[in-house]
């Protein structure tokens, strides 16, 4: 554990789109003023013809790129989260999923991770908005691989993608040959009397609550669960119907997000008592991520405390 | 000069189109007849004059583009594809009706529409992420975007406009269905837009003003347009909301209001359509 590199999920995102652009000329990448922080520079600077700048108008170069994919290309639209899945939601809805578009959805900056720029630009109702479109596929990745990983599917997948990435270098924790199959979760660690869920990069925090775990006599299972839409049924209820006890964790407003994904297949199959880790129906603030994530909930230890509670219900 | 016997051929389309138009909605009793009537001769125009087009094989490369912005003009849309061959005219039967091909508002289950549209102010920002696709790739296909005013008060539609002047695509042109009428009353009271040429120069648009029911002028735009280089076009079609039907004319309530059969009969009579319009 010593070793454990730190590595931004974004830059994921910029080395991705620079592999895939060299392989498909297809990809576009389309930007709204946000160019280096969404690592999207790293693509216009090796590709300035194959990138554009629409300004700070998100909702045109929505619909933009679904123009682009008209014509034939592949469009990743990179900007943050919460501009992009909240001010051109519209646009997502009615032009690119209705129609079903090869658009692609590159959401820079999400979770409470991003820090001192405070609740504006905190994205943490983006996988909510997302989720509830038809045809569209929601990916948030835990570390570097993972969203290397997620991009280089999408480039390959035909139809609408949004993948939803954080600011802050985070614990690489996923290897790089580790399977990345949509819609299919990676066991990390197995275990009999709960089942953590994580979604994003605070993998690395519920990583240490199984640890503390094993230390207080409790055997937790594990399982990193990157896509969002489609979600991963067999890994839910199968966790429901050996662990007895669920607990989701995501950098997201529990309600509507990642959490209430599991739990609409949990209810549907095996009805086990949940918990759920995540932003609380509250809007963020300033302060340093590991700030944040303590006002939050979102550290090792709340975890830890989720697990105990659920397992008191589980119990009965 | 244009060819007069292509205006009078063209004129005969757009009267066929007008009952069409009507007819459809008979069936319908639902739908939006003040646009579709405005927007009719111009798109004629475009449709049997300037486009570039095979009805038979809706997805050849070569084609032009067309995407309908104001998409609740659906009566006309369909109408011009049944008239182009896309579609039996039988459909248009069909129109708004559970399980059709031809909803409400356009979308891409319809030959020959490109992608679905209806939620104002988004059309223009498809068409030029399209002009600037098929740029990129040195295609000569041109892009057409069909607007209504109103939708001029979309933030998202000056957000297009901007960005198409920036980026100086001379291979999109707007058609702007200028009929000055909205849901809510004259464009003017209810959000006012003049002047409205001076602000489309102004995000470096070249603009072409017509009478929008001229057929031999909206002939010469088209063309116009198309000689334009280094910058996006804009023709600015003068209309009447409702044209044709003289008790629709210049009448907001007619923007979203089928007529009722008996009057879709007066509207039909009043166009001296055919004997075979009159079958519902």
């Amino acid at each position: 554990m010593s070793e454990i590199k730190w590595k931004a999920t974004r830059d994921g995102y910029g080395d991705a789109l620079v592999e895939m652009g060299a392989q498909d000329e297809r990809i576009v990448v389309l930007g709204a003023d946000l160019t280096d922080s969404t690592r999207a520079l790293w693509f216009a600077q090796k590709y300035p013809d194959r990138f554009f700048d629409f300004g700070i108008a998100e909702q045109n170069m929505l619909n933009a790129a679904a123009g682009f994919a008209l014509a034939g290309k592949i469009p990743w639209v990179s900007t943050y989260g919460v501009f992009v899945a909240g001010r051109a939601w519209d646009q997502i809805r009615t032009t690119t999923c209705y129609s079903n578009l090869n658009v692609k959805i590159g959401g820079a900056h999400g979770g409470i991770s991003v820090g001192p720029d405070g609740a504006t630009h905190q994205a943490l109702e983006d996988v909510a908005t997302m989720r509830v479109l038809p045809n569209m596929t929601v990916i948030v990745p835990a570390d570097y691989y993972e969203t290397k990983k997620a991009v280089i599917w999408a480039c390959k997948h035909v139809g609408p993608v949004y993948v939803r990435f954080g600011r802050e270098p985070v614990p690489v924790v996923t290897k790089l040959d580790d399977p990345f199959i949509m819609g299919k979760a990676n066991l990390i660690n197995d275990g009999t009397d709960v089942t953590i869920i994580n979604n994003g990069p605070v993998l690395w925090e519920c990583m240490k609550a199984v640890h503390t775990l094993r230390e207080k006599g409790i055997s937790a299972r594990l399982a990193n669960m990157h896509t969002v839409k489609p979600i991963d049924r067999e890994t839910i209820a199968k966790a429901a119907r050996e662990t007895g006890a669920i607990v989701t964790v995501e950098e997201h407003q529990v309600m509507g997000g990642f959490g209430s994904a599991v739990a609409e297949v949990v209810v549907q199959t095996c009805p086990v008592p949940m918990r759920f880790i995540g932003i609380q129906d509250r809007f963020g603030e300033s302060g340093t991520p590991e700030e944040l994530f303590e006002e939050f909930g979102l550290t090792a230890r709340h975890i830890v405390a989720a697990v105990e509670d659920v397992l008191k219900a589980k119990r009965g | 000069m244009v060819d007069q016997a292509k205006v009078e051929e063209l004129k005969r389309i757009a009267h066929r189109i007008r009952c069409d138009i009507i007819w459809a909605l008979a069936h319908a009793q639902s739908g939006h007849p003040g646009g579709s009537l405005s927007a009719t001769d111009i798109c004629v125009a475009l449709y049997f004059y300037a486009l570039k087009h095979d009805p038979k094989a809706c997805q050849w490369e070569g084609r032009d583009r067309v995407i309908f912005s104001k998409g609740h003009v659906s009566p006309l849309i369909f109408s011009l594809l049944a008239e182009s061959g896309y579609i039996p005219r039988e459909e248009l039967r069909t129109f708004r009706k559970f399980g059709s091909r031809l909803q409400g508002h356009p979308n891409v289950e319809c030959p020959g529409i490109e992608v679905g549209t209806g939620s104002l102010g988004q059309g223009l920002s498809i068409a030029v992420g399209l002009a600037l696709g098929l740029r990129m790739d040195g295609k000569p296909n041109r892009v057409y975007c069909i607007m209504g005013d109103g939708e001029n008060q979309e933030g998202s539609t000056w957000e297009a406009i901007m960005s198409a002047g920036h980026y100086k695509l001379d291979n999109l042109c707007v058609i702007l269905d200028n009929n000055g009428l909205q849901i809510d009353g004259w464009v003017e009271d209810v959000m006012g837009l003049q002047p409205l040429a001076d602000k489309w120069r102004a995000f470096r648009w070249h603009v072409i003003e017509i009478d929008g029911h001229d057929m031999a002028q909206c002939m010469e735009a088209l063309d116009q347009a198309k000689q334009v280089k280094g910058q996006p076009t804009v023709i600015i079609a003068k209309t009447v909301k409702g044209k044709g039907v003289s008790w629709m004319e210049n009448m907001a309530e007619w923007h979203g209001k089928a007529p009722k059969q008996d009057q879709c009969r007066e509207a039909l009579k009043e166009l001296a359509c055919p004997a075979e319009y009159f079958d519902f």
